[in-house]
């Protein structure tokens, strides 16, 4: 997917001038934040769990290597192969090649962001093979030639009638009105697919090294259709996605999906482990799983470790204010919301998503929510931090600062600078006391008034108080 | 350097250590995470939970009674009396309820498939159901409609007793373990459920004594 999160503002604008946009994600994110706290509360011991799986995921990570081989082994026993990709390319010529020794035509998917990270659809195509995305959403957003906006909800920025549009135009059938009814369409559509289908390609919400297993949640049956009907499975996720036991798993499933959707469990969880075997009536011949590092393996060790605790839930996204204004499209890749501010740049680098790190308040509601305790605003801290570093914002700003830091070194030539302005602004505020321009921030001025100072800077009413 | 090398190798550089003996103490262990506490008995808990998730939950029976109930059920939904199941379940006695079965993997227009269960999970009210040459999945997953079997006696409280009931009788995982709550559903437009995405419409578990 080309990057677009250079021009995060620009985007976020547009984002905030689309009332139907903006109308869609008022409505869903009351749905996604109730649903997610009554889950939770039904629970009982959601600090309990975060703790453990937040454990769980670090002690994969910090042996990252030896876990990943023994799913490799694992898989290979059950009669899977792994296969490894250092970049979307890779998992490109990997999937080419499969496609080449199976003689695959038609391939149906089930939703994958790594596969959006890594533009299968578009290779495959190029490659004259035919790719439908089979989830709900992701089909929507196939007919419309959209990424998705968000991870879990890929469609959450769409109205009913803008869907109807859409399946009149691509299925020439009459127009349908209501909801149910497109998705009996929908899987009208879809069903011969999956039968005729030669591949059937899915992401894993998590691998499980101790028995060389893709686990994929799914609430529609899509993940289970693909993965059961074509000759081929490919599972395509990434390295850090490898947790140790069974058990593991099931910790983890109880935050996923009630963080995600409030649901207790998805409808279907689907534990896949190599091909068909020789007694087995149906399943796929062929099982691959492609292993994708793709920038994170440069994470490991770093101050950003722990965005790779990541379960992809989306809660972060659902709670966070400027995601919830401006949608998920203005963050202009894969990821978006807080998850996707840390990632994108990480993955994309820096300089190519510059704007991201500011695409927060900082207030901190993604970290009060994550499932895995992933200390979001500390992290896009540090990305701003990084980003000063190597020198990716305006002269203006750098030299600002660099003067603020030598006034702020030298405490006197401070207290006269500082006295110096609040009077100068107190002048130009006028009667009414309000600043509606100013040089170098018209920014922060275009949209309200700068109050001006009044009276008496705070070191000299210190100094006062402490001669009284 | 290939890929997989490659990976490797960058994993390695940032590591404490490469020393496989945590990874072994920790798989040996299977520990189990903060488990819920379960108030109710588990066939009541079980039945709470399947209902909510909009599957419908009917007996205990007698294996007996299944077929009549079956009929029945199938009578009320207006539903042909033609299914495709499991070969374990050619035994019944189908013939005298006035129900049409075929024991094979289903196709894709296939209407009703009736399957057994592995066991079922009182925690979430969920099936699990595991692929092998008796069990084909697509019985569960094809059709509109999913009948299934749970005996009570295989109601178990967690997904992790459900682990190691399958490590106690089977040994090793099969190609597919399928945990099923209720029918297939999509939110994806407007985030309105609604039933029925690619799998099943309608599931109704009976639950089964003897």
């Amino acid at each position: 997917m080309q990057v677009a999160s250079g021009r995060f503002k620009q985007r976020a604008h547009d984002g905030l001038e689309n009332p139907v946009l903006r109308n869609a994600l008022l409505k869903s994110q009351g749905k996604f934040v109730v649903t997610r706290q009554q889950a939770f509360d039904e629970l009982g011991n959601l600090g309990e769990l975060r703790a453990a799986a937040a454990a769980v995921r670090d002690h994969t990570l910090e042996r990252l290597d030896t876990y990943l081989t023994r799913f490799e082994t694992e898989v290979r026993k059950a009669g899977g192969e792994v296969l490894w990709a250092q970049t979307a390319e890779d998992v490109q010529r990997l999937l080419h090649d499969i496609c080449a020794r199976h003689g695959v035509r038609l391939a149906v998917k089930s939703k994958s962001m790594v596969t959006e990270e890594c533009e299968v659809n578009q290779a495959l195509e190029t490659a004259g093979i035919e790719v439908v995305e089979t989830d709900l959403g992701e089909y929507i957003l196939q007919l419309a030639n959209e990424p998705p906006s968000h991870i879990v909800a890929p469609v959450v920025h769409k109205t009913k009638e803008e869907v109807a549009a859409l399946f009149e135009r691509h299925h020439g059938r009459p127009r349908l009105h209501d909801i149910p009814a497109l998705c009996r369409e929908a899987r009208e559509v879809l069903r011969p697919k999956f039968l005729a289908a030669d591949l059937g390609i899915s992401g894993a919400n998590f691998i499980i090294a101790e028995t060389g297993t893709a686990l994929i949640v799914t609430n529609e049956g899509n993940g289970r259709l693909a993965t059961t009907l074509p000759r081929v499975h490919v599972a395509i996720t990434g390295i850090e996605k490898v947790v140790p036991t069974l058990e593991d798993a099931a910790l983890l499933l109880r935050l996923l999906t009630r963080s995600a959707t409030g649901q207790p469990i998805t409808n279907y969880v689907s534990l896949l482990t190599g091909p068909k075997r020789a007694s087995d009536p149906d399943g796929p011949e062929h099982f691959y799983v492609i292993l994708v590092d793709n920038g994170r393996s440069k994470l490991l060790g770093g101050e950003l470790q722990p965005i790779l605790r990541c379960i992809r839930c989306g809660a972060c996204m659902n709670h966070c204010p400027v995601y919830q204004n401006v949608g998920g499209h203005a963050y202009g890749w894969v990821y978006p919301g807080p998850m996707g501010a840390v990632l994108t740049p990480s993955f994309v680098g820096l300089e190519n998503a510059r704007d991201l790190p500011d695409a927060s308040t900082l207030c901190g509601a993604c970290a009060a929510v994550c499932p895995v305790n992933i200390p979001l605003p500390d992290m896009l801290r540090q990305l701003r931090v990084q980003r000063m570093e190597k020198r990716l914002r305006p002269w203006t700003e750098r030299a600002a600062l660099k003067l603020w830091s030598w006034l702020a070194a030298r405490p006197h030539i401070y207290g006269i600078a500082t006295a110096l302005a609040a009077r100068l602004l107190h002048c130009f505020g006028g009667k009414t006391g309000l600043l509606h321009r100013l040089p170098f921030a018209s920014g922060w001025t275009d949209g309200r008034d700068l109050p001006a100072p009044q009276g008496h800077t705070f070191r000299e009413l210190y100094k006062q108080e402490r001669q009284t | 350097m290939n890929a997989r090398d490659a990976i490797f190798a960058r994993i390695r550089q940032t590591l404490q250590t490469t020393d496989a003996s945590a990874m072994e103490t920790h798989l040996a262990r299977h520990a189990r995470g903060p488990l819920p506490t379960l108030s109710a008995d588990l066939v009541t808990r079980f039945r709470e939970c399947a209902t909510r998730l909009e599957s419908t939950v009917a007996g205990p029976l007698t294996a007996a009674e299944v077929p009549a109930a079956i009929a029945r059920y199938l009578d009320e939904q207006k539903l042909p009396r033609r299914v495709v199941s499991w070969p374990g379940m050619a035994s019944f006695d189908w013939k005298s309820a006035g129900v049409e079965i075929e024991t094979r993997p289903a196709r894709g227009d296939d209407l009703i498939g009736v399957t057994g269960v592995f066991c079922g999970i009182a925690e979430t009210g969920t099936l699990m159901l595991l692929s092998g040459a008796q069990t084909p999945p697509t019985v569960s997953l094809l059709p509109e409609t999913h009948i299934a079997l749970l005996p009570v006696a295989r109601i178990v409280a967690h997904m992790e007793d459900g682990f190691d009931l399958l490590r106690k009788e089977h040994g090793s995982v099969p190609r597919a373990i399928n945990f099923v709550s209720g029918p297939s559903r999509t939110a994806d437009i407007e985030q309105t459920v609604t039933l029925g995405a690619h799998g099943p419409y309608r599931v109704l578990i009976i639950l089964t004594t003897g």
